[in-house]
């Protein structure tokens, strides 16, 4: 089973509806009982890194989520999700984030030509960096959907994949057994069905 | 980089899809939700719902439809049509809907968008203006393009936003329905005013008026059209094959 955390940030919808439609056994839960049993946990999340990661803290999931991870349960994080793994974020100021990844979340601007828009809004492709259980028979070149402003800076060896809006940015993240999404899976179409079909199943090969 | 994106709007009255459609491989033209996924089944980028319902049942039809549509097709999907208070916000989100784009709504109450952006992000609030040319300006349109405004388009347009909206869809009146192009004058205006994604609408009546699109104004983010798609004008695989020969970046 996996356990979707559900600390009161961001639609969950979508994401209801894509584990529904790939089958998978998927319990939106912020029960510490409930992600303490689960297989693997999912940390979506949408909005700003400040309001999400005290959401997380003052719920008292970010212990939980932390010490399930230390124990060495996969964990995969989406969009902001993805962000709150990280050490620290310069979204507004600059906040801790749960340092599961070594690494920071830098913004877009100043780094990229000027006449380019932000937030980064649309379809990009995956430039594969590495063999990773989530792109099991990907090629490289898929499309994925993206909305975000910032992107994280680490280490190339966490990147499992890279994309490109005038910088070259980690799309994706995979450190022991945590993984990121900056981009959204259930919102990219049979691209993305397939690559959380392939968290979920993820389990033998990891 | 990001691709230009390509997408069908969909107007939905009493829980049916309205303006003729005309595709023979489908069983039921008029259903949203057979609809929706033989869109993304063929290569739309995201999708646009406009609910043109009046009544309350009307409505929560919509909401039931908005619902299994989110379901079952993958990619996003923007709802307009009748937004007039937070609360519409937060059903049509509530309700799979990824952005929510307002129009009359935001005219009669401007603060609307700023709630709404505050509430949700700014990703998912869309300002979609139907716009017009009156004595050489252009005006703000409002109750679908039938009542004239006060407001002048370009500064209405940079107000919307400035207040927090994360994407504009420009309407133009003049050029919509008339099938010989898309309004690249109107649209270069917006693009130059403002730094969020700008969706062209209105004028679509072939593949070439895309390429011309993207490739004149290259600030533009997205075309929309509805009749040339739902007809079967043009098909998405064929325009995307078309941009793609123009070196138009798009996802196939």
């Amino acid at each position: 089973m996996i356990a979707i955390v559900d600390y009161g940030v961001g639609n969950l919808f979508s994401l209801r509806s894509s584990f529904k439609a790939i089958g998978a056994d998927a319990v939106f839960t912020s029960d510490e009982k409930i992600i303490k049993s689960a297989d693997k946990i999912l940390l979506p999340g949408v909005g700003a890194f400040e309001d999400a990661a005290k959401k997380l803290r003052d719920t008292g999931l970010s212990e939980v989520v932390v010490s399930q991870v230390k124990e060495g349960k996969p964990l995969l994080g989406i969009c902001l999700g993805m962000q709150l793994l990280f050490e620290r974020s310069f979204e507004f100021g600059c906040h801790e984030g749960l340092g599961l990844i070594p690494g920071d979340i830098v913004p877009f601007e100043g780094k990229i030509d000027k006449s380019l828009k932000i937030p980064e809004i649309g379809w990009n492709q995956l430039t594969l960096n590495k063999v990773s259980p989530l792109y099991k028979d990907f090629t490289g070149g898929e499309f994925v959907y993206f909305v975000h402003s910032y992107y994280a800076e680490c280490d190339k060896n966490y990147v499992s994949a890279f994309s490109e809006y005038d910088v070259v940015f980690p799309a994706s993240v995979e450190y022991e057994n945590v993984f990121g999404c900056q981009f959204h899976p259930e919102k990219s179409g049979k691209t993305g069905l397939k690559i959380l079909e392939n968290f979920c199943k993820a389990g033998e090969t990891l | 980089m990001i691709t230009k994106r390509i997408i069908p709007c969909l107007d939905v009255k009493d829980g049916r899809v309205v303006k003729g459609v005309n595709f023979k491989s489908l069983s039921d033209v008029n259903d949203p939700v057979e609809l929706a996924s033989f869109y993304s089944d063929c290569g739309a980028d995201e999708l646009v719902f406009y609910d043109i319902t009046a009544s309350a049942e009307g409505r929560q039809l919509f909401t039931d439809i908005l619902q299994k549509v989110a379901s079952t097709v993958f990619i996003p999907l923007t709802v307009g049509g009748g937004i007039n208070t937070v609360a519409d916000f937060d059903r049509v989100l509530k309700s799979g809907a990824d952005k929510v784009s307002v129009n009359s709504g935001a005219i009669r109450n401007p603060e609307l968008i700023r709630e709404a952006a505050r509430l949700y992000g700014s990703q998912c609030v869309v300002i979609s203006a139907d716009v017009k040319r009156v004595d050489g300006i252009f005006r703000v349109f409002s109750k679908g393009g039938r009542e004239q405004t006060d407001l002048e388009a370009i500064e209405w347009i940079k107000r919307c936003v400035d207040m927090g909206a994360g994407e504009v869809v420009l309407n133009s009146i003049d050029t919509d329905g008339v099938k010989k192009g898309f309004d690249l004058e109107m649209l270069e205006a917006v693009c130059n005013a403002v730094n969020v994604p700008v969706i062209a609408s209105g004028g679509a009546g072939c593949m070439n008026d895309f390429v011309e699109l993207f490739k004149k104004v290259p600030r533009v983010d997205a075309g929309l059209a509805a009749s040339v798609f739902h007809f079967g004008e043009i098909a998405i695989a064929d325009l995307k094959a078309e941009l793609k020969k123009n070196d138009i970046r798009v996802r196939i």
